[in-house]
């Protein structure tokens, strides 16, 4: 049915690209104020999309866990920021007493996968849990019902290891040998940042290659196109659903770690705003869709770390760093306005969500 | 529902031990502790207990239950056994305790836990005891389930009511100390009324509770009294005797009911006293955003979780507009409350029209992201000149009528009184309207709502500004009350609060949010030791009544159906034998 532009463009159109012209213009304004001024020096433009890059690739593993459980079960797990949390607010326990043993220092690299090791462990059994406890019964009810699930589960969660571990921010020790930081021409590399974009690049390649090359993998594809055929074809849809709740805990229990070297205090409303900026890293990148996680978390991180000073300085607004979260979140609603599919996307925040 | 045969033993084993974790973890976040000094019957057992031995109460009935059709001696077994199990675990809780600093990881691993999980013997006796009581909670659930229907949910109810009672005590004794202060001042004429108080506070304070909790005496003597009542009072019969009386007489009762109701509401602040006008006044503010959220997410099915936004954006229009401190406009509390509430659904619609597309899930982060965005802002160096930053805005106008100024808690209990009746009124008639049907056709089937005519865009857009209108007007009351706004009162967690609470209540369904407000925000003023606790309470309320109980504490009728589609009671079928209903086409 062909009607003439007048006919389709409603009101509701006009608002929306109104406000998305505003914001477009607030960006190119303040970003070209910011660079004629001359403020930053072209160096701290490069650390900060270090750090943003370094935020991005945790974010990417944080994504990971929304993106593939979206695949299988079609919604979104608003737990999965409280899952993140629990793997590293865990394991500073064993962190501490290393550190105070001062084994920590002596053997870093058995160390630091010893806490790896524990965190993506309890990580993964939060998720397994969640899985069996709270969504599993669920399954065919209307869909307001696993999402409220989901939000009381996560309030659950947060608040019971605030009784359990307390309600006090706990320090990460960092090994001696990650502390410093080299120096490449203008340009200043922390340790603590390279090996947490290495570790996400690793772990991004390993969960790839599971999710494509093995038969777990496929059968979770499989879920994901149609349960009912997958599960007439054979494939047990309970455990496959559980191994990617599973496979979520695991690379949120490694996102953990590598979070806590960034910011080495962790306590239990840690999870509330990476959770968030990782779903909107998974959206971004198109939800269901690995290799877009990954794309969107690193946009995310980037315009996280170098979007405050370059869009909002030049505009005179003082201390525009208390805004990041604020553009995180003005992204993510305007990605689920005008492309719910995400860049990599299929379209389904209108159809299936 | 089918279910596999499961050897009993097994069956109380697994029960068992998840009874024993379920108690390890209400001991471990320090629940259990939190409440080891508030006595139920004084002398004699704590809250504290009740919490580490209702769970293993609650599942060694559980295990019964489902093991049912077996011998008498197998279901005591059984019953014994996961009594057992679920003690076994918490004794190897202290026993690792004792021999191992738990303290440097889990904060409530303390001395006085395990005193309270060993009934303050020491040692081998303590671990003896426990156990003891584990197979004792055991062979009384197994008896419970035994005794016959009537007598068991008599028994039930009074257990827990004596609870409840035994919870209560530090309340009731408040109320009843503060008539004998009111009682003081008594004229002499009222010489007998007096007396009365007296005696009745002499009555409380001796006969019925003691320093803490109920004497046991009186405990016995409320259970068996409540399981008398609940046992020869029918309730079956009770309603048909009410469906024989005559239409007249029926609604002459209707009047007065609703009479006395308003009488009740009228002099509650009185009688109650200042403290609690204080907890009516937070409930009154959170059943104004209750019954708000009710019409957003109850009626048109659109999961809001930006809602504090709303009341937000009423509480600093407010500010903004009379606050002398900042001394942009200074109007009086009726000049700007026109424009808080109208800022408030231009807010709504703002945000209504870009989400107009979006369903269930997005819907819910794109309202959450909203709301934070507001905070955000509100919180800014960047707006503070307007906003006032962190330190938030003070000397907001109260609100006046001549030269009466709404100042104390109780006057402003009836400013909320007031807004409840007009916002419940408008929301009762709302429900049965044109638009509140097409919210609740959207919310069944969007596409269908649409093909049969239903304009969604204003349909939904009407949702938000209502929603939007009835917190913009809670905002504004609540700046009226403080007389001051700050960016920290307005996070999630009072979404959240509002959330769970209608959910608890029963989505769309307007008495409900009564009881879920006076459940949800009157518990944790009134039990302090539970204020800590209350996001744990309330996330885990959320999941297990989205498991049991998906229609709410007091369920409206027709959300009830909609969620129990596959379980049609049988009248039903027989009586009108709905065409599709078969239970293969609905599941």
């Amino acid at each position: 049915m062909r009607r003439n532009w007048r006919q389709r463009i409603t009101i509701t159109d006009l608002v929306v690209w109104g406000i998305g012209i505003a914001i477009g213009a607030v960006v190119v304004i303040g970003t070209i104020a910011t660079l004629k001024s001359g403020k930053y020096a072209p160096s701290t433009w490069v650390d900060l999309s270090i750090k943003g890059l370094a935020l991005g690739g945790v974010y990417a593993l944080i994504a990971m866990g929304y993106t593939l459980v979206y695949g299988v079960l079609r919604m979104i797990n608003f737990a999965h920021s409280e899952v993140f949390m629990s793997g590293p607010f865990t394991a500073v326990f064993l962190a501490n007493y290393l550190a105070r043993t001062g084994f920590l220092d002596r053997q870093p690299a058995l160390s630091m996968l010893m806490i790896l090791l524990l965190s993506m462990a309890v990580s993964m059994s939060i998720a397994l849990l969640l899985e069996r406890v709270a969504y599993r019964p669920l399954r065919t009810a209307p869909r307001l019902v696993p999402l409220i699930t989901a939000i009381g589960a996560s309030f659950f969660l947060q608040y019971t290891f605030r009784g359990l571990y307390g309600s006090g921010f706990e320090a990460y020790p960092i090994p001696k040998v990650l502390q410093g930081s080299i120096q490449l021409g203008t340009i200043r590399l922390f340790y603590t940042q390279i090996v947490a974009i290495l570790g996400a690049v690793l772990m991004m390649i390993i969960l790839y290659t599971i999710v494509q090359r093995t038969k777990m993998g496929k059968a979770m594809r499989t879920i994901s196109e149609d349960k009912e055929v997958a599960a007439m074809m054979g494939i047990d849809v309970d455990r496959t659903i559980a191994f990617t709740f599973a496979l979520g805990g695991l690379s949120a229990g490694a996102a953990g770690i590598l979070y806590s070297l960034l910011f080495p205090v962790v306590n239990f409303f840690m999870g509330f705003f990476p959770g968030l900026k990782a779903f909107t890293a998974a959206v971004l990148g198109g939800i269901g869709n690995v290799a877009g996680a990954f794309l969107g978390a690193i946009i995310i991180g980037l315009l996280e770390s170098v979007g405050p000073n370059l869009f909002l300085d030049g505009l005179g607004i003082p201390t525009p760093s208390q805004l990041k979260d604020a553009i995180a979140f003005t992204i993510l609603v305007f990605i689920l306005i005008f492309r719910p599919t995400g860049i990599l996307g299929e379209r389904v925040a209108q159809s299936k969500a | 529902m089918h279910t596999k045969p499961v050897s009993p033993w097994k069956q109380a084993l697994q029960l068992g031990l998840l009874g024993g974790a379920v108690a390890i973890l209400l001991s471990l976040v320090g629940m259990v502790a939190a409440f080891g000094e508030r006595y139920i019957v004084s002398g004699w057992f704590t809250m504290g207990q009740v919490l580490f031995l209702a769970p293993i109460l609650f599942l060694s009935y559980t295990c019964v239950r489902r093991i049912s059709p077996q011998p008498a001696w197998i279901l005591l077994l059984c019953g014994l056994l996961s009594g057992l199990v679920g003690s076994a675990l918490l004794v190897a809780l202290v026993i690792i305790g004792q021999a191992v600093n738990l303290r440097a990881m889990f904060i409530n691993a303390s001395p006085e836990l395990y005193g309270l999980l060993t009934f303050g013997l020491e040692g081998a006796a303590g671990i003896l005891a426990l156990l003891l009581v584990g197979m004792v909670i055991g062979l009384f659930s197994a008896g419970l389930f035994k005794l016959p229907t009537r007598l068991r949910s008599a028994v039930t109810l009074a257990l827990m009511m004596t609870i409840l009672i035994g919870l209560l005590r530090d309340l009731i004794m408040t109320i009843v100390a503060q008539w004998v202060i009111k009682a003081d001042a008594f004229p002499e004429w009222l010489g007998w009324a007096k007396t009365a108080i007296y005696f009745i506070a002499d009555f409380f304070n001796k006969r019925i509770f003691a320093a803490s909790g109920l004497t046991p005496i009186s405990a016995v003597v409320i259970f068996l009294l409540i399981c008398g009542i609940s046992f020869f009072r029918d309730s079956r019969k009770l309603k048909i005797v009410k469906r024989e009386i005559p239409k007249s007489k029926q609604q002459l009762r209707r009047v007065i009911t609703f009479g006395g109701v308003a009488i009740l509401f009228l002099i509650l602040p009185f009688v109650l006293g200042i403290y609690f006008a204080e907890i009516l006044d937070n409930v009154g503010l959170f059943i104004l955003m209750g019954l708000g959220l009710n019409i957003v997410v109850g009626f048109a099915g659109l999961l809001d979780l930006g809602y504090v936004a709303f009341y937000a954006i009423g509480a600093y229009t407010m500010g903004v507009l009379t606050s002398p401190e900042l001394g942009f406009f200074n109007l009086t509390f009726w000049q700007a409350l026109p424009f808080a509430l109208l800022f408030s659904v231009l807010a709504g619609v703002i945000l209504g029209l870009p989400v107009l597309k979006m369903r269930g899930d997005y819907l819910a982060i794109v309202t959450l992201g909203f709301g934070e965005i507001v905070r955000l802002l509100a919180l800014s160096d960047w707006l503070s000149p307007w906003l006032g930053g962190t330190q938030g805005i003070q000397l907001i106008a109260q609100p006046t009528i001549g030269n009466f100024v709404f100042n104390t808690q109780a006057e402003l209990y009836y400013l909320f009184l007031i807004g409840i009746g007009i916002v419940a009124f408008v929301s009762w008639r709302l429900k049965d309207s044109r638009l509140g049907r097409s919210w609740m056709a959207l919310r069944e089937d969007e596409d269908v709502a649409v093909a049969m005519g239903i304009d969604h865009v204003t349909t939904k857009l009407m949702a938000f500004a209502t929603g939007a209108l009835f917190s913009g007007l809670a905002g504004t009351i609540f700046a009226a009350k403080l007389q001051s706004v700050y960016p920290h009162s307005m996070n999630f967690l009072v979404s959240i609060n509002v959330l769970s609470l209608i959910i608890i209540g029963g989505m769309g369904s307007i008495p409900g949010v009564f009881v879920g407000a006076l459940v949800l925000i009157a518990a944790p003023d009134i039990l302090r030791e539970f204020a800590e606790y209350r996001y744990l309470a309330f996330g885990a309320l959320m999941v297990v009544m989205m498991l049991l109980r998906p229609e709410g504490l007091w369920p409206e009728a027709r959300r009830k159906l909609e969620l129990h589609e596959t379980e049609i009671p049988p009248e039903i079928v027989d009586e009108e034998s709905v065409p599709g209903l078969e239970p293969d086409a609905a599941s």
